[in-house]
């Protein structure tokens, strides 16, 4: 009862790491709050999952190994996890904010009547004050989020629901091993059959296809990051060479990627990647908040763009006033030449 | 197969673009000064009804709104590229109201409709986007839900072929009808107004509209009843006021505050050799890089 739920995503029979981060993040607030961390998965074969779920700091894993569970849809998934979450009663329940977690989770908080807040980019505990009632309800979940096209920021709360629910972003939290290797906290091996209903499988997937991401910008300590400015695929080309030099990653902006300058797993920004590399280099971006939110916690971020009011140079620790095809040719050649 | 489409549309302010004439002095947005559109991911879903409807010859779309009486124009652009019928509904009882609230009284909207095989909507909306609405209200009709919805295959036996994007991939899936699809903006985009219908449903109105003084085609209307949109209130729809608006939404909205960037100070250089040969050193010294 009262206790913090975590939906561990699997992606093969890996835990998606939006999982492992939300796990973190879950450890920090059940000491906060004085309750335990669960961890949920569902699917076929999940003997690896203790030894990846517990480092990060649950101290319990529920366990639905089922055939029929194999791969996620809709309906079976939101059977068993309303029906556990009706049994154990959670203060809190977090998903991540994937194709996967944002088909569930609403479907979840819609059955459940419950609140739900997507995409969050940080999650607190704090009171609220019921203006209509005068209540004060302490150690309420802040679900924080941006909204209106990320022009605002707001926190949401759902005082009187549970589970409070929230859906977050990959990268968003940060990786915290809170335990050694080794911990083994208490499995708990559910029989999927008491969850299941024959109604639930209605839908079949008939066909699979999933690429690896093919890049490692969420790893990355450079980041060479493209916006509109870059201006064409030749020039972000470019922008591949420096980061090559610099045992970086290529990255862009919504705009860049819209203008098919390059493939929207490179992404960054609120519909895309967060990401803190040590240093971040933006090329033609102008830096739209939408942009920006993904990146700002970055160490050094070093801006080229030839107007020198654009947004993002207030952010900037280094302001290259250039169009990055001036510039970036220009940095590869004097880089090589001194290290 | 005949079907029945129920679109589900949004009026939205444009977010994408959001420019110094809609900022306030106080770096607060100006919703007012922005453009109200059809949300994009809508239109998405209606160009997908439509082609279900060359498909299905004799099938049939209502596309349904929810907003104030002004989002009857969303509506209207729907008839213009080949909607059916119009349905707003409208109510102060839904004021503020979260996605769950939301997604009840467009439910309940649906059920007042009656007859449908296929509800389709936007993956999300962009002012919120949350992506919660579809799959709420398939939740609260009791149908199957395919979200992030790429392209329809086939409808065959009752039953649909729907590619459908998954992280770092695509699934194809079947599932049976009546069912709820939420669409992607990789699903073919909309086409056009057709001039033909622009000219004659330009006059289509809701009733609140046909009430307000100067409203000329109240002959036209009379005449053709296609012209008349549907308007329906809390009561229309038999909704429960205590599951609508601020009342029904577990969701309380705490704060609001705009997004403010901790500024720094920064370095400044130019493009010139000297320049980027200065700064070079510099991040090599301070080992930012190498």
């Amino acid at each position: 009862m009262n206790d913090i739920f975590v939906y561990c995503e699997l992606d093969g029979d890996k835990v998606a790491e939006v999982s492992l981060e939300l796990l973190s993040k879950g450890r920090q607030l059940a000491d906060a709050l004085g309750v335990e961390l669960h961890a949920v998965a569902l699917g076929n074969s999940l003997t690896t999952v203790p030894q990846q779920v517990f480092p990060y700091g649950a101290d319990v894993l529920h366990l639905f190994d089922d055939k029929r569970l194999d791969n996620y849809t809709t309906l079976p998934y939101t059977s068993v996890l309303c029906k556990l979450i009706e049994e154990e009663k959670p203060q809190i329940f977090l998903l991540g904010a994937t194709v996967v977690g944002r088909d569930l989770a609403p479907r979840i908080s819609s059955t459940l009547e419950s609140g739900l807040t997507a995409d969050c980019t940080a999650l607190e505990l704090g009171s609220y004050e019921d203006k209509k009632s005068g209540r004060v309800i302490d150690n309420l979940l802040y679900s924080i989020r941006p909204a209106f096209g990320g022009n605002i920021v707001a926190t949401i709360v759902n005082p009187y629901h549970r589970p409070q629910m929230a859906t977050v972003r990959e990268g968003v939290m940060p990786l915290v091993k809170t335990r050694k290797e080794d911990y083994v906290g208490r499995v708990i091996e559910h029989c999927a059959d008491n969850y299941l209903a024959e109604s639930d499988f209605v839908v079949r997937i008939i066909e699979r296809h999933v690429q690896p991401r093919e890049n490692n910008l969420k790893g990355a300590q450079v980041v060479v990051a493209g916006g509109y400015g870059v201006g064409s695929k030749e020039n972000f080309e470019k922008l591949h060479t420096l980061a090559n030099l610099l045992h970086g990653e290529v990255g862009a902006t919504r705009a860049a990627v819209d203008a098919g300058f390059t493939t929207h797993d490179r992404q960054i920004g609120q519909t895309g990647l967060t990401v803190r590399p040590k240093v971040y280099i933006a090329c033609g971006i102008s830096g739209q908040v939408q942009h920006i939110s993904g990146m700002k916690d970055s160490g050094i971020i070093i801006s080229i763009n030839s107007d020198p009011e654009a947004p993002i140079n207030s952010i900037a620790d280094y302001v290259i006033n250039g169009s990055v095809e001036e510039v970036v040719p220009k940095l590869i050649n004097f880089y090589q030449q001194k290290s | 197969m005949k079907l029945n489409i129920i679109v589900l549309a949004k009026q939205v302010p444009d977010t994408r673009n959001v420019g110094e004439e809609a900022m306030n002095s106080d770096g607060t947005v100006n919703r007012a000064a922005l453009p109200a559109i059809f949300n994009p991911e809508d239109l998405n879903a209606l160009e997908l009804a439509l082609q279900l409807k060359e498909n299905n010859p004799g099938s049939r779309i209502t596309i349904l709104t929810m907003g104030p009486h002004r989002a009857a124009d969303i509506l209207r652009q729907g008839l213009y590229r080949g909607a059916d019928a119009g349905v707003l509904l409208t109510d102060r009882a839904f004021a503020g109201a979260d996605t769950l609230a939301t997604s009840y009284a467009l439910a309940a909207a649906i059920r007042k409709i009656g007859e449908f095989d296929i509800v389709l909507c936007g993956r999300q909306a962009i002012d919120g986007d949350t992506a919660q609405v579809g799959p709420q209200v398939a939740r609260q009709l009791g149908l199957p839900q395919v979200t992030y919805t790429r392209k329809i295959i086939e409808l065959k036996e009752g039953k649909m072929l729907v590619e459908r994007s998954i992280e770092n991939g695509i699934e194809l899936v079947e599932a049976p009808l009546p069912l709820l699809l939420t669409v992607d903006a990789t699903a073919d985009a909309c086409r056009p107004a057709n001039a033909y219908r622009l000219l004659r449903f330009h006059r289509a109105a809701i009733p609140t509209e046909q009430a307000t003084e100067g409203f000329r085609y109240a002959e036209q209307l009379a005449a053709d009843t296609e012209l008349q949109l549907k308007e329906w209130s809390l009561t229309d729809v038999d909704g429960d006021a205590t599951r609508c608006g601020l009342s029904g939404s577990p969701t309380k909205v705490r704060k609001v505050e705009n997004v403010v960037f901790q500024a720094k100070e920064s370095k400044r250089y130019s493009a010139s050799d000297e320049d980027i040969k200065a700064l070079v050193s510099e991040l090599l010294a301070n080992h930012t890089i190498g």
